[in-house]
């Protein structure tokens, strides 16, 4: 129609009911594939993402990329060809899965105790089954209970949230229209407990002013889905003890 | 915090495409009501005490109003007497998507508190989502929509229990919709059967829009007009290139001609003329429409007659009155000629104008005519026509059926009884789309609190000039003084020159109400007695305002300059000043002359004097134009309010003085921002006319035997300055009063979206406006860039986007247009009042121009414009002969030339009370016929004075 979509209403709604700092639904499970050494699948609303780690195993491929002190962290991010309205021509290697598996890389290079795997490498896959916006964001929340279940050992959880501004107001963990529809979007991984930011990106033009209302919004997403995941752990822990119990 | 379940709604766009939208539904969404006890909600919107008196309807209620209610009869709902009304999100959303003017304006009743309209968000609460059943169509989802949130409310209400039974009514125009409600126990009605029960307020049924008619109007009347092709055929017709898409401009003298303005890609635009009420075919001015062309044989050529739409008793001879356009023309000025086949967007707005009552004593509908000739007449319904005859009022056109002669509207709003001052002005400012309402509470809330002094906080960033004599000169009766001078010697030898001008951007800060309200007016509009403010007073008038004696925050550019006027430095910092003296041009004038006053301000005020005209000297040898136009005051009585005296605006010394540090300033300030900010400079520009702009002036400089250059700025300046006829000193006046015609308009640009900035009027590579920041908004942006650069204060986000401030600029240029048309009308309804009250008067003037079958005659004495006509509808017409080279026109055996001084009678014309025009007509030269004898006698003194372009 010839007005776009309201992205957020007066009465302080968004376009799918929320209000501007709540989250998406968020339901995770952990081992929930036999091959790899740890797994997890997410949905965060009608983002999906399944995350699988191997490792840390001896590396792979030339031996010039080990390093003596710590772990590599091999990284690869992919969309299926289903997860978008417009099905994708290529599931992976595009430029921008190449983007989001170097973040990854980053991020979790900041946050595994990589120090503790010399000469070794670790893997983790992550694919995106449906993608709603935020892919990075629940690729990682994918991945940081992939490598719990993998038993590796982390800093802290690494929680990503997305963020954009809407008329001076922020929102929290942004769905495709949104994304699509606003201006900036800013992605953050955060180690919630030290507060330490692993990853921050934003590739539109944002005024300074706004950066720290923006930022702000999004660690305190990145908290609130610390607890979730959290509690996911938790239960899975809880079953896994009980049935080995048995 | 959240109680969500998914649900997951799809919608397929574009066919192939699916959608999925997750959607929340929330148990946190509250009713907005007083009365209600069970929503734990911080505050209510809707009262308890909702009573209206309505005869279908005793107890208090509330309104829920579908989404055609709201579209079509938002008149109603903007009314005062209209509260307490529940606005779905479901309507708003659907509101949204068909007419972006009736969301604007529903949207301001909902945050207008004394409305109490509340929207309910209705589609995310869990008790009134409504999903798609197997079948049903999107129109009539939206309907049960509706409905289920109606009867959540009739429920959720009841449980209150109050004492006042309160209920809710669903208003809506569709009679099925209206069944099924009643089917499910809800209290419904038609909107006009509701408004019509109103037992207290009968006036509203008037602005009432008559909707029903077009249900039944294929049973009444005979078709008048071919059918409107429906959106879908009209995009394949463009597409094919069989139909053409324009915007649709009327005649204004003539009703039954139009013209439509195709743009396309690539191609140069064409004019297509449609003639003939058929071909019209109900469209509006300003509608963009679709157009067929007609086969070349039937092309035509544009009519010179005026015709005006006579009213509805000849309904018959239209056939033949459209006979008189086909007018035998020559091949070559056949134009494109075509036909209305459909309207693609409807441009209607609520129109002035007065009624024009019905000469059947009962009846009810009546014609309304526009005061803009351009709009038809519309046909409405109201009981209340004699009362509103000679009334101004404001109508809304509702549609056009193809079996009415005329568009049906409604009654919106009486402005007050025509020809009265109040009224006339309310009509110029709605008619030039100037906002003029007062300042809302929310723009209030941003001013500062009295009593205001300046704080340490202020001092920041912020030079204490207080101990400087600074003094401000200004018009007689000026109180908003945005600009204030100084000018002392420095040890050096050199030269201190300061311009201080009042620092709004201290007080409006970007993005709040304020601000909002102050960019969407633009700039002030000054009328003849009223001045329509851009800020609110407190800051024109008072904070703001430069007056002596009193501490001022101002923002000020201070040069070092030699005694050749040459800068030797420039600098900019904010500032505290305090003014010594507020004087007028002639006091200033006074101190300068007066050698025996030797105060500080006096020397400081020659010091800038001598220093301006050294200025001023530079600035016109680099080739700036000195133009004229007659600009004319009146002296207005202080009781009646009526203008008692009339002359043209003087122009003295100092005037030019004080504009000369300002066009220093002004450019000294946009080199500046354009160096620190060459992306998002704002910034003004004069183009340089197209050369065939300058053929009149030409022609009527080779009358008298001089030629004109124009291939530059500067040549233009020199030869105008070389054209002085020996004993007719007023001739070089004349001419520059021709070439302010030739000129293009000067307009705001953001330096990233444009390449060219040059000020061709004032002859500088870059210019802006700095100067003036009481008035005009631009000089608010400009200041808040020059801050920035200077670091006393930040950038903010909309000013560092240069497509924000390409669509500012765009609104600055608009408003700008729009007050100097509405500041010419004001000027012609006061000129027409003093007329009026002289009564018929002689007076001499000059030919300005000569056209076909009229002569424009310019009296400098008052600086006023007006034709003699040598056409007569009625009379024997005498011969006329018109040379176009000359120009010259024959009448008879006199040969009017460009320039001739005539002498003429003048009078007010009131035979059309819309349109009161000054009529001139011709004393001198005697032309048998033609000229009338003089009436009265009064002496008459030719005298102007040069009065400057506003640059």
């Amino acid at each position: 129609n010839m007005a776009g979509l309201e992205l957020l209403s007066d009465q302080g709604y968004r376009l799918d009911g929320r209000k501007p700092s709540e989250l998406r639904k968020v339901q995770a499970r952990m081992g929930v594939f036999a091959q790899g050494d740890g797994s997890a699948y997410i949905e965060q609303g009608n983002t999906k993402a399944l995350a699988v780690v191997y490792g840390p195993h001896e590396v792979r491929g030339s031996r010039g990329k080990a390093l003596h002190d710590r772990a590599v962290i091999n990284c690869q991010f992919s969309m299926a060809t289903f997860s978008t309205a417009e099905r994708k021509r290529r599931p992976h290697g595009d430029r921008k899965s190449s983007e989001v598996s170097q973040h990854l890389k980053q991020t979790f290079e900041a946050a595994i105790l990589t120090q503790l795997y010399p000469r070794s490498q670790i893997d983790i896959y992550v694919k995106i089954l449906q993608s709603d916006g935020g892919n990075y964001s629940a690729s990682v929340n994918a991945a940081t209970l992939a490598v719990i279940d993998a038993g590796i050992p982390l800093r802290d959880y690494v929680c990503a949230c997305s963020a954009g501004f809407v008329e001076d107001t922020p929102l929290a963990d942004l769905c495709h229209a949104e994304e699509a529809g606003g201006g900036t979007v800013l992605s953050l991984a955060l180690l919630p407990q030290g507060g330490q930011i692993a990853l921050l990106q934003m590739d539109a033009r944002l005024h300074q002013d706004h950066l720290d209302t923006l930022m702000e919004a999004a660690m305190t997403a990145c908290r609130s889905l610390s607890t979730v995941l959290d509690r996911v752990v938790r239960e899975h822990l809880q079953e896994v003890t009980t049935l080995t119990a048995e | 915090m959240l109680k969500s379940k998914t649900f997951v709604k799809k919608t397929r766009s574009g066919g192939v495409r699916k959608i999925v939208r997750e959607h929340y539904l929330r148990d946190d969404i509250w009713c907005g009501s007083e009365v209600c006890q069970s929503c734990p909600q911080d505050s209510t919107v809707l009262q308890r005490n909702a009573y209206m008196e309505s005869s279908l309807c005793s107890s208090p209620h509330y309104l829920i109003p579908d989404t055609n209610v709201v579209l079509h009869q938002i008149d109603i709902l903007e009314d005062p007497l209209i509260r307490n009304v529940i606005i779905l999100q479901t309507v708003l959303q659907e509101v949204r998507h068909r007419s972006a003017p009736v969301y604007k304006r529903i949207k301001d009743a909902i945050h207008n508190a004394e409305k109490h309209f509340y929207t309910f968000t209705n589609e995310h609460h869990r008790e009134t989502y409504v999903e798609q059943e197997q079948g049903e169509s999107a129109a009539e989802l939206h309907d049960r929509t509706i409905r289920v949130a109606a009867q959540w409310y009739t429920e959720h209400l009841k449980k209150a229990q109050t004492a006042e039974d309160l209920k809710v009514i669903l208003l809506t125009h569709d009679g099925k919709c209206k069944e099924k409600a009643e089917e499910i126990g809800l209290v419904s009605y038609n909107c006009e059967e509701y408004i019509k029960s109103l037992i207290a307020n009968p006036e509203l049924v008037d602005r009432l829009a008559l909707k029903s008619e077009e249900n039944n109007e294929s049973d009444r009347g005979k078709i008048l007009f071919p059918e409107h092709l429906p959106l879908s055929k009209i995009q394949a017709g463009i597409k094919s290139g069989r139909l053409l898409q324009g915007t649709f401009r009327a005649n204004r003298d003539n009703y039954l001609e139009a013209s439509v303005f195709v743009h396309r890609d690539g191609e140069e635009d064409v004019e297509v003329l449609i003639q003939g009420l058929r071909s019209l075919n109900r469209a509006v001015h300003q509608d963009v429409v679709a157009v067929e062309l007609l086969p070349k044989s039937e092309w035509a050529a544009p009519s010179s007659v005026v015709l005006e739409d006579e009213g509805p008793k000849e309904d018959e001879n239209e056939d033949e009155k459209e006979n008189i356009l086909k007018s035998v023309a020559s091949e070559k000025m056949l134009k494109p000629t075509g036909r209305v086949v459909g309207i693609i967007k409807r441009n209607w707005r609520p129109y002035c104008g007065m009624l024009s009552k019905s000469h059947i004593k009962e009846a009810t509908k009546h014609l309304f005519t526009p005061a803009d000739r351009r709009i038809p007449r519309i046909r409405i319904e109201t009981r209340q026509a004699s009362a509103l005859e000679g009334q101004r009022i404001i109508v809304a056109i509702d549609g056009w059926p193809k079996n009415s002669r005329y568009p049906n509207g409604h009654f919106v709003r009486n402005l007050g009884s025509a020809g009265d001052k109040g009224t006339e002005t309310e009509v110029l400012l709605l008619e030039h789309d100037v906002p003029h309402q007062a300042f809302s509470q929310a723009v209030l809330g941003f001013l500062p609190k009295m009593p205001w002094s300046i704080t340490e906080e202020d001092m920041k960033n912020r030079e204490d000039l207080r101990h400087l004599h600074v003094c401000s000169v200004d018009p007689p009766g000026c109180t908003d003084i945005d600009d204030a001078l100084h000018c002392k010697d420095l040890e050096n030898g050199n030269l201190e020159v300061g311009v201080h001008i009042a620092d709004v951007s201290h007080f409006i800060r970007p993005g709040n109400a304020l601000d909002q309200e102050s960019a969407s007016r633009g700039t002030t509009v000054y009328l003849c007695e009223r001045r329509i403010d851009m800020v609110p007073e407190l800051l024109s008038s008072n904070l703001c305002s430069l007056r002596s004696n009193v501490e001022r925050l101002a923002f000020s550019c201070i040069w070092e300059v030699n005694h050749n006027a040459e800068i030797v430095k420039t600098r900019f910092t904010k500032s505290v000043i305090n003014s010594k003296a507020s004087l007028t041009y002639a006091e200033a004038q006074m101190r300068i002359d007066d050698a025996s006053m030797n105060d500080e301000i006096t020397k400081s005020l020659r010091g800038l004097n001598r220093l301006a005209k050294i200025l001023k000297k530079k600035r016109i040898e680099n080739g700036a134009l000195t133009l004229s136009s007659p600009e004319v005051r009146f002296h207005i009585d202080s009781e009646t309010h009526d203008p008692i005296d009339m002359q043209t605006k003087e122009l003295k010394d100092t005037n030019s003085m004080v504009e000369e540090f300002m066009l220093l300033a002004n450019i000294s300030v946009a080199q500046k921002i354009y160096e620190e900010f060459p992306e998002f400079a704002l910034l003004r520009k004069h183009p340089a006319p197209p050369p065939s702009n300058y053929d009149i002036l030409v022609k009527a400089a080779k009358s008298k035997s001089f030629e004109l250059r124009t291939d530059s700025a500067k040549a233009l300046a020199d030869s105008l300055d070389a054209a002085r006829a020996q004993g007719f000193p007023y001739f070089n006046t004349l001419l520059r009063i021709l070439a302010t015609r030739c000129m293009m308009q000067a307009v705001y640009f953001c330096s990233g979206m444009d390449s060219d900035f040059h000020h061709y009027g004032l002859a500088s590579p870059i210019y802006t406006h700095f100067t003036s920041p009481i008035r005009r908004y631009a000089d608010i942006i400009v200041h808040r860039l020059l801050a920035a650069a200077i670091g006393a204060d930040s950038t903010y986000p909309d000013l560092m986007d240069k497509h924000k401030q390409a669509a500012l600029s765009n609104n600055l240029n608009y408003r700008h247009k729009m007050a100097q048309y509405a500041q010419r009308a004001s000027v012609a309804f006061h000129t027409q009042l003093f007329f009026k009250s002289r009564g018929i008067l002689n007076e001499e003037g000059f030919i300005l121009f000569v056209k076909k079958n009229a002569i424009v005659i310019l009296i400098p004495k008052y600086g006023l414009e007006g034709r003699v006509f040598f056409e007569n509808k009625d009379k024997n017409n005498p011969r006329l002969t018109f040379i176009e080279e000359i120009p010259a026109l024959t009448v008879e055996h006199h040969t009017f030339h460009l320039f001739d001084k005539v002498k003429v009678t003048i009078s007010l014309d009131s035979s059309n009370i819309q349109h009161q025009k000054i009529r001139m007509s011709l004393v001198e030269p005697v032309i048998p016929g033609v000229s009338v004898s003089p009436q009265s006698a009064q002496d008459c003194e030719p005298e102007a004075k040069k009065t400057k372009l506003d640059c």
